[in-house]
């Protein structure tokens, strides 16, 4: 579904992503990892076409995301943190969204009876909690039905019937055979959904493959110690 | 009782004379006199002339005694274009409701539609002029009236262009109610005294609507001035009342509402100057009194040029005028006192009617445009406003006393009748 | 771009400093005309205002909303939307909203006075045309310093810098050279000068409504063939559309680079 060949991104003099090769398939959760600076969002943002990379190519679905914007059709995105018009109302900003889009087929109103939003529909965005815009942004993300769901910190600041009702949205849109990328630092929470993750460290791939495959690569028992070995082996 | 009956006899029998002795003289296409020369020729002193309607093809018609020639409905004398129409050059002559058109052009010779000379007692009223060089040209005359004429030329450079009403070297002379336009000046005095100029409207001429030069003690009473190259010049002149005069919209390069050239002993009264690219221009002028005049929207409103000394501005009202008073130089000796500025911008706590800080009529700005004219581009700009303020505070480059220490509140109501 | 202008239009209608701004002018209008009593003086005074005042409310403006919406910016690059649509609705938002808060702001005073049955209401349409135009010009300005500034702080201060120059430090200058030059044969220059600076450029144009008197005072060929034909307006509103053109170009050109 994703091709990445060879791609570079400075910001300035800090060389942030220093050639990455990636191939994600269709199908599946995919949760990219790496500590602070790694590259983890510039990486979704450039597949996002967010971010312009210096040099390498993107294709989705075998096309070149240069120049190129009718593509993000296919995608939903959670951005990571939820701002949005404070003078829109929440079923306004809905509405917009789905304005804005090409595909129609949209699952709005069970989303909203699934967060129970109801009540805050006629409010101004402006008005609402933390936790709340995140419930907002999750109905914006899965209300379309597109084969990529990129999801940026998706459990923040949301609490924990939220956190499951989540888990099962994702799970359920895995059933449909979508492809799914996260990134999170809540390894439990990867842990559980992920099929396969892609360890990012100072701008280049350090490690692909499925969770099994990690700990059997760095000899440690279960994932968290898999993760922290990378780090304290990298960092020695 | 017989004596005062002689002498009534003598009264009646004098008067009577004189009825048998003059006689009218009428003239038309059908009649025994079929030209106007002709009739003057047939006539004696004291009679009248009547001119039927028609068209006269005559020019160069002198007359040489005191003679009543009256036009009936109108009639037209064509000069074909062969100089002079009429010339007078005696007294007591009076010329009434005439079309005079055809007027020779030359340039050598001022040829007029009417000519006066060296004569006094004369009348000229009602006449049509058209198609001409000079209109009306007094000449050494005294004594004498114009009234009501209309003059319509077709003027379009000064030099190939002569005036409407001109008078040189003459006295006592009352031009009244006369309409002219489109010539090169409405209105041309030189050398004359004592001259009224009333009721008259003036417009759409090439150079003045009235033009002094030389001339003092003369009147300019009622009169409307409007879009000419200037209003009304007066040059090298003295003792002159301008007065209830309307000067409007004189709008170009060298346009003005009224330029004072060396002119000492005026009155500048209740006139309105409005929408002038300058209100009055002044140079070497003393002793001048402007009395309640309204200068409204006016590029400049008062143009001080210079050797202007003891004159006072007096109970105006200044309004909305781009600049109120430009002035040359740093040193004053002339008053302003109790005008009213639009732009004034000062507080009165004492409600007597009039502001408590003074009023500097002159900016730094108009300084700098004077210095350097491009300049004017950035007029009302904010950083032209900072550096008026600032001179406002502390004058460096224009006179410290030229300000008005008792500006008015309140617009004055001036009675303009 | 359509969709995104509306939305961005909305969502400013309905923010407070819409309203602000809005009641500004309709209490200066009311003030102008109710207390003052004069149409001639208030066109004036409105004059200054719109010179002044509506580039600086433009710049802040401008700046402010396009950091207070980043992260919608971000939400809306995400979706399947050009991403010139975006900022260029969004400017397009913005200004429009701004521009009718003028307008309506200082129409309705106007209107209640009855400007429509006086000879003003072509000096003073031509002030809320110019007053428009100021605003997309200096909103478009805004972006463009927003965009090439990721710090707030940065851009704030280079905007607030850009009206200072252009409303007053710029007219100094040219003040300066056109006294320093003097002796020199100054029209076309100071012509030119004055199309170089939208806030100048506005002035003049409505110099040429309010003020012709003064200015055909002044001899000079090609200040005649300026001030006294309709050459000088039909120029300086090219000028002016030219000045909303090429900022709302580098937005485009910019944003067309700008990694988010």
């Amino acid at each position: 579904m994703i091709e990445i060949k060879d791609l570079h991104k400075k910001f300035g003099k800090n060389e942030v992503l220093k050639g990455i090769d990636l191939s994600i398939g269709e199908g599946g959760i995919f949760s990219i990892l790496g500590p602070n600076g790694s590259g983890k969002t510039t990486l979704i943002k450039a597949i996002l076409g967010m971010v312009i990379p210096d040099s390498g190519e993107i294709l989705f679905n075998g096309e070149s995301l240069k120049n190129n914007f009718k593509y993000r059709d296919k995608i939903d995105y959670l951005p990571q943190i939820a701002n949005f018009p404070g003078n829109l109302k929440v079923s306004e900003l809905i509405e917009m969204i789905k304005d804005l889009r090409a595909t129609k087929a949209t699952h709005d109103e069970a989303l909203i009876d699934l967060f129970k939003l109801q009540p805050f529909l006629n409010k101004r965005l402006v008005n609402l909690s933390g936790g709340t815009k995140q419930k907002v942004n999750l109905v914006l993300t899965f209300m379309f039905d597109s084969p990529l769901i990129i999801l940026d910190e998706p459990t923040s600041g949301l609490d924990p019937i939220s956190h499951l009702r989540l888990k099962n949205l994702i799970f359920a849109e895995k059933e449909k055979g979508k492809t799914i990328l996260v990134t999170s630092h809540i390894l439990s929470f990867v842990e559980e959904i992920a099929d396969e993750i892609v360890f990012l460290l100072e701008g280049k791939i350090y490690f692909k493959g499925s969770i099994t495959k990690l700990k059997t690569k760095t000899e440690q028992p279960d994932f968290e110690h898999a993760i922290a070995s990378i780090l304290s082996a990298s960092y020695a | 009782m017989k004596n005062k009956f002689f002498i009534l006899f003598l009264f009646v029998s004098l008067f009577s004379l004189k009825n048998l002795w003059s006689q009218t003289i009428t003239v038309c296409a059908t009649c025994p006199v079929k030209s106007i020369k002709e009739a003057v020729k047939q006539a004696a002193e004291g009679d009248s002339i009547l001119v039927k309607k028609g068209v006269y093809k005559e020019a160069n018609i002198k007359i040489d005694k005191g003679i009543t020639l009256i036009g009936e409905n109108l009639p037209t004398i064509d000069g074909q274009e062969k100089g002079e129409v009429i010339t007078i050059g005696t007294d007591n002559v009076t010329i009434d409701g005439f079309k005079i058109i055809n007027v020779g052009v030359s340039y050598t010779t001022d040829y007029a539609a009417v000519r006066v000379v060296n004569s006094k007692g004369f009348l000229i009223q009602n006449l049509e002029l058209e198609k001409l060089f000079f209109g009306i040209y007094l000449q050494k005359s005294n004594d004498g009236k114009v009234l009501n004429n209309k003059v319509r030329g077709e003027a379009v450079t000064e030099f190939n262009s002569g005036n409407a009403v001109h008078l040189w070297y003459c006295k006592n002379v009352e031009v009244i109610g006369n309409d002219v336009q489109n010539v090169r000046d409405g209105i041309y005095l030189e050398f004359s005294d004592n001259i009224t100029i009333k009721d008259n409207v003036s417009k759409n001429n090439i150079r003045y609507g009235l033009h002094f030069m030389f001339s003092n003690n003369n009147y300019v009473i009622n009169n409307t001035f409007e879009t000419n190259g200037a209003g009304i010049a007066l040059m090298f002149s003295k003792f002159m009342q301008v007065e209830n005069n309307i000067i409007q919209k004189n709008w170009g390069t060298a346009a003005y509402g009224l330029l004072l050239k060396e002119v000492n002993d005026a009155n500048i009264k209740n006139n309105l100057f409005f929408e002038n690219t300058v209100g009055i221009t002044v140079e070497g002028s003393n002793r001048l009194e402007y009395t309640n005049n309204d200068f409204t929207s006016n590029g400049y409103a008062l143009k001080v040029k210079g050797a202007c000394y003891q004159n006072h501005v007096i109970n105006n009202n200044f309004l909305y005028n781009s600049f109120d008073i430009s002035y040359n130089g740093r040193i004053n000796d002339n008053k302003f006192d109790n005008n009213f500025w639009s732009n004034y911008t000062g507080y009165d706590l004492n409600k007597n009617g009039i502001g408590d800080v003074p009023y500097r009529p002159v900016k730094l700005f108009s300084y700098i445009v004077n210095r350097t004219p491009e300049t004017i581009i950035l007029m009302r700009s904010l950083f032209i406003d900072i550096i008026d303020f600032s001179e406002k505070v502390s004058p460096v480059f224009t006179p410290d006393n030229l300000l008005d220490e008792n500006p008015k509140m309140k617009r004055i109501d001036h009675d303009r009748n | 771009m359509l969709k995104i202008l509306k939305y961005s239009f909305y969502d400013l209608m309905r923010s407070r400093w819409s309203y602000v701004y809005f009641l500004f002018y309709l209490l200066l209008g009311i003030v102008l005309l109710f207390l003052n009593n004069d149409l001639s003086k208030a066109v004036i005074t409105l004059m200054n205002v719109i010179i002044i005042l509506v580039p600086l409310i433009g710049t802040i403006f401008g700046v402010m909303y396009y950091y207070n919406s980043r992260e919608f910016t971000e939400l809306l690059l995400a979706q399947p939307v050009k991403r010139s649509s975006i900022f260029l609705g969004q400017y397009f938002g913005v200004a429009t909203s701004l521009a009718m808060s003028l307008i309506i702001g200082l129409g309705l005073p106007f209107a209640f006075y009855g400007i429509f049955n006086s000879s003003a209401i072509w000096d003073f349409s031509l002030l809320l045309i110019t007053g428009g135009f100021l605003t997309f010009i200096f909103t478009a300005l805004a972006f463009v310093i927003a965009l090439s500034n990721e710090n707030k702080i940065k851009g704030f201060g280079y905007a607030i810098l850009l009206w200072l120059f252009m409303a007053v430090i710029y007219d100094g200058l040219f003040l300066m050279s056109l006294l320093y030059f003097e002796d020199y044969p100054l029209d076309k220059f100071s012509l030119f000068a004055t199309m170089l600076n939208p806030v100048d450029l506005s002035r003049v144009l409505i110099l040429l409504k309010l003020d012709i008197s003064a200015l055909l005072g002044y001899t000079g060929a090609v200040f005649q063939q300026f001030f006294g034909t309709s050459f000088g307006v039909i120029l300086s509103f090219v000028m002016l559309v030219f000045w909303v053109v090429i900022p709302t170009f580098f937005i485009w050109r910019i944003a067309k680079r700008k990694d988010f």
